[in-house]
């Protein structure tokens, strides 16, 4: 077992536990965007970072993969945290601010306008999609393109792709709803943003065409906000 | 350059030393210098041969510089913009190159002769600004000596 | 090629090669660098194997790697005598041959001067670019043929493979690189004993090396010249290294745009395991080792470690978070080490000289030499080996030659993108990991770009921007979208277009992405704009208030002015101005019609009577 501590909370875990992990497990809150408990961690969006104690000063590690350590002592929300997560926000506003998820998040830390602006994008890059595709589904339909900002996610050649099953996997886990799934004719539905054409076909058990998936990842998850219970 | 030909690119991956997913970016590298650029089919070979999803292999292809998805032209222009040759002058160097021959850093003429590109840092900076074209190295490069190195590559003046 | 099975025949070959190197017949060694190929040595070596074959007297003829005086290639040197020629053209050859060779005679028109007294230099040793140095490294560069193995083990290469193998347990070798201190030559200065106790210990049994030679940093070439003048050094650091850590299988992972590296090294990597110096039952230890050529395919951020270990396994180079760390799960989830080519290079020299030898250069907390590839505004371009503790001052201006054309010294840039620069106020300081760090530059590996009072900082620090903002994997949004705002803030700065809030707005963003990046090239990213307002913050004032590029660097800042009183009218300018911005007519001052001046620089490079001005 380890010992460690957390916003001065002294808590024990076992060994292999992440900090987000151990977080979760006594309740405190760290916000999160590219972490699902079913992938391995990305540690890419950095919302997560919360500050860790050195011999040579503190220093912000992902809280997603950093492994918890004996003695560690951690702060969740401390100025340091909340200076770099209120910039992470402002620089994911430059194109995203329009997204509920990022206002949301924009609102709970107090930014209030970007000083930088970028043409806009539903899209975040959390790479959520790419993962789930890769390691739940095990198709990796789809992959992360070109890197810095011309960074995006497509089908190979960016044409509509061969491999895609149209499971909806990426679309569930899409946390900004960047994926849809749109109706073209009533027996076609195409993902939006690679145009994976497939045929529909009516649920066995209740005959229903029309299944509308619900995001797993709301505003609200992200927020650690309580649901009613009905999204 | 040839077109793409199953053949080749089936001698390419069969004269692999190890033909485990590692050696991925050494076969498209060696892709790159027969052709000059990815022909897609070559990918989707590739991605076969090695048992590895064709999005793993478009995903390099796109991240690594050294790899073009485009045909690239007869001549590759490699102007380098490490930081040696930028304080000693390369930015107007490669304007020059962009002047003269109507196109931007990363593209092809419309002749299909010349493809100009940027290198970072060819290590050779005493020679400072350097411009490579088909492995030939031009040293104390500047932008007055840019027409004259394009006419020696068969690009002739256009203006009076 | 014979293998070598024991370390006594390994001893004998030594032996036998090195009678074969008779110390007193005369060699013409010509340096085969990139560089001073690039200024046509390959003609000249060309040239001495046409007159050699010419002579009935003996004369032998050896190209070598990188001599690291770049700036006068293509370099020359007579041994034993160590008679130095610069800048040698074909022409010069037949006389080299029949006076120095044949009969010793010096040419004196051939000799180097010395820029700063005016004197000819003799002697290599005494030229002051050399002299100056404490070449360690570099030392093999001159005298061996860097594509022969024989010429390596003739002066002793392998010797410290052998001890280790047959004298030294995996232990004794990690203790003794630990007590000789050696650290991370990449840049961080981790201890490398340390890192290399850290993977033995790691629970499992195949283990993997790694030889990070995909030195990106734009200016620094000290690993290629390494790579391509002595490879087999390296080679044998790796061995002895694999066979303290318990790895029996490496990779050298080295970048695309080294060509001539990649074949020397190659050829080394086919030459070794020839002599069985690689493969199985090295010298009949019963340890096996091999290593395989990785290469980089044109991405910076594959100079870090977890990015490059992601470019072996097949994979994009984007970087992952450590924990874990490589030497704990690396390649494939193994413990894996990872270490710099010139870390490599250290090895067989601790091994076969000792620690305490070791510990002798260098300061407390940074032994031996550090390698500095010296570029830009100076006289003596060129690869500087000085132990640990030289000052800049004594780099730049006793080896380096100062800057040329007397002008003004004005900063260092050190470790690249990831560096920072050092203003003059700061040049005796010597030079170690530490003391670098706290003046906000970086060791890095080892690239010094010299600026000059015609060097625009603002433009310098919007240069290492625009490189990070290209070379930036994109998977982190500090690192990702975080320079591309300070990008775009220092090109509206450049352009005329600051404001007031720039300044400040410049050092949040880059304390959050410095703090909030993945990877080290995030976190290092924002140094350059860190220590370029630091020393230099009244230039960007200048560009914000003033709207003015106190170095006239700037484009958007500057004015091309003809002088009329030094105009002759030849029209050059006129007629290679790509807008047409200059009028007039023979033998007349010429104007420059500033509403179609793009100030593309041209005008001034071509006009042969200085008439240009620039304000």
């Amino acid at each position: 077992m380890i010992h460690l501590t957390i916003d001065n909370q002294e808590i024990e875990v076992e060994e292999g536990t992440t900090i987000l992990e151990a977080a979760q497990e006594k309740g405190i809150f760290i916000p999160t965007l590219c972490y699902h408990e079913a992938l391995e961690p990305y540690a890419a969006c950095r919302l997560c970072a919360v500050e860790l104690e050195g011999k040579r000063g503190s220093r912000l590690v992902a809280s997603c993969a950093y492994p918890c350590e004996e003695g560690a002592v951690i702060h969740t929300d401390s100025e340091m945290v909340r200076r770099s997560r209120r910039i992470t926000v402002e620089l994911l506003m430059a194109s995203s601010e329009h997204l509920p998820l990022v206002k949301a998040l924009a609102a709970q830390l107090g930014v209030a306008e970007p000083r930088f602006r970028l043409p806009p994008d539903d899209c975040i890059l959390c790479g959520l999609c790419v993962r789930a595709c890769r390691d739940i589904v095990g198709i990796a339909a789809i992959s992360l393109l070109n890197r810095g900002m011309e960074k995006r996610i497509g089908p190979p050649f960016e044409i509509a792709s061969n491999a895609c099953i149209e499971c909806g996997t990426c679309v569930l886990i899409c946390p900004t709803g960047a994926l849809k799934l749109e109706d073209i004719t009533k027996e076609e539905k195409a993902i939006h943003r690679w145009g994976s054409p497939f045929d529909r076909r009516p649920c066995h058990i209740c005959g229903d065409h029309d299944l509308e998936p619900h995001l797993s990842l709301g505003p609200h998850s992200i927020l650690g906000e309580q649901t009613s219970g009905e999204e | 350059m040839a077109d793409f030909s199953a053949k080749e690119v089936d001698d390419i991956l069969n004269g692999q030393r190890d033909g485990t997913e590692s050696s991925l970016i050494l076969i498209l590298g060696e892709i790159q210098e027969r052709y000059h650029y990815l022909p897609r089919d070559a990918l989707i070979l590739v991605s076969q041969w090695l048992g590895i999803p064709l999005s793993q292999v478009y995903s390099i292809a796109t991240f690594y510089n050294a790899f073009s998805l485009k045909r690239q032209g007869r001549h590759i222009i490699h102007v380098c913009t490490g930081t040696a040759c930028h304080v000693r002058g390369a930015t107007q160097v490669l304007d020059r190159f962009q002047r003269r021959l109507e196109i931007e850093s990363g593209e092809t003429t419309p002749d299909w002769e010349f493809t100009l590109e940027t290198v970072n840092c060819l290590g050779a900076c005493a020679l400072g600004p350097i411009t490579v074209v088909d492995g030939q190295y031009f040293g104390q490069m500047a932008a007055s000596r840019v027409d004259k190195l394009l006419k020696e590559f068969g690009m002739e003046r256009e203006r009076a | 090629m014979e293998i070598v099975r024991t370390p006594g025949q390994l001893e004998k070959l030594r032996r036998s090669l090195s009678k074969e190197r008779d110390p007193n017949q005369p060699c013409v060694t010509v340096c085969g660098g990139t560089g001073c190929r690039a200024y046509g040595s390959e003609r000249v070596l060309e040239a001495f194997q046409v007159e050699k074959k010419a002579q009935t007297n003996r004369v032998n003829l050896r190209m070598t790697g990188c001599h690291g005086f770049c700036e006068r290639g293509p370099l020359v040197v007579i041994q034993p005598r160590g008679i130095f020629y610069p800048g040698v053209k074909v022409e010069d050859v037949p006389q080299i041959i029949s006076k120095t060779v044949e009969k010793g005679d010096i040419i004196d028109s051939l000799l180097y001067v010395d820029p700063t007294t005016g004197q000819k230099i003799t002697y290599e040793s005494e030229v002051p670019f050399y002299k100056k140095q404490g070449r360690l490294l570099l030392d093999m560069n001159g005298q061996i043929d860097p594509t022969s193995i024989t010429d390596y083990i003739a002066l002793g290469g392998y010797g410290s493979l052998s001890k280790v193998l047959s004298q030294m347990t995996p232990e004794e070798v990690i203790d003794e690189v630990a007590r000789a201190k050696l650290r991370g030559r990449g840049g961080a200065g981790f201890p490398t004993g340390l890192k290399w106790r850290l993977t033995r210990e790691a629970p499992g049994e195949t283990k993997y090396l790694v030889c990070n030679a995909d030195e990106g940093d734009p200016g620094a070439y000290m690993d290629r010249s390494i790579m391509e003048g002595n490879p087999h050094r390296v080679l044998e650091g790796m061995i002895i290294g694999g066979y303290a850590i318990g790895a029996d299988k490496s990779f050298v992972y080295i970048r695309k745009e080294y060509p001539l590296a990649v074949k020397h090294l190659g050829i080394a990597i086919a030459q070794a395991r020839g002599y069985g110096l690689l493969g199985k039952d090295i010298l009949g230890s019963g340890f096996d080792f091999d290593v395989e050529i990785r290469l980089g395919a044109g991405a910076f951020v594959c100079g870090e470690e977890t990015a490059l270990m992601a470019s072996i396994e097949g994979r994009t180079g984007e970087p992952r978070p450590r924990p874990p760390y490589p030497s704990q799960e690396g390649l494939w989830g193994k413990p894996t080490n990872i270490n710099n080519v010139k870390s490599w290079a250290n090895v067989p020299l601790i091994i076969e000289k000792g620690a305490d030898w070791y510990v002798q250069m260098g300061t407390e907390g940074s032994k031996g030499t550090a390698i500095f590839s010296v570029v830009g505004k100076i006289n003596n371009t060129g690869l500087v080996e000085v132990p640990m503790g030289a000052t800049l001052c004594q780099i730049i201006f006793d080896i380096g030659g100062g800057i040329p054309k007397g002008k003004e010294f004005k900063a260092v840039q050190i470790g690249g993108p990831s560096g920072g620069c050092i203003s003059k106020e700061y040049l005796d300081t010597p030079i170690d990991y530490e003391s670098l760090t706290e003046l906000g530059a970086m060791m890095g590996s080892g690239g010094m770009v010299i600026c000059d009072e015609d060097t625009c900082m603002v433009d310098l620090a919007r240069y290492f921007m625009t490189f990070v903002q290209e070379e930036s994997c994109g998977k982190c949004v500090p690192c990702r979208v975080g320079t591309k705002a300070m990008l775009e803030t220092l090109t509206r700065i450049t352009k005329g277009e600051g404001q007031g809030s720039d300044i400040d707005y410049l050092l949040e963003l880059a304390e959050a992405v410095k703090s909030s990046s993945l990877c080290g090239l995030g976190q290092t990213a924002p140094n350059p704009i860190l220590s370029t307002l630091r020393y230099f913050r009244e230039e960007y004032e200048a560009h914000i208030y003033d709207k003015s590029c106190p170095a006239k660097v700037c484009r958007d800042l500057i004015t091309y002015e003809v002088l009329a009183d030094l105009c002759t009218g030849c029209v050059v300018c006129a007629r290679n101005c790509p807008t047409g911005a200059i009028t007039g007519e023979r033998c007349a001052p010429h104007i420059i019609n500033q509403a179609l001046c793009v100030r593309c620089g041209l005008c001034k490079g071509l006009c042969n009577f200085d008439a240009i001005s620039v304000s």
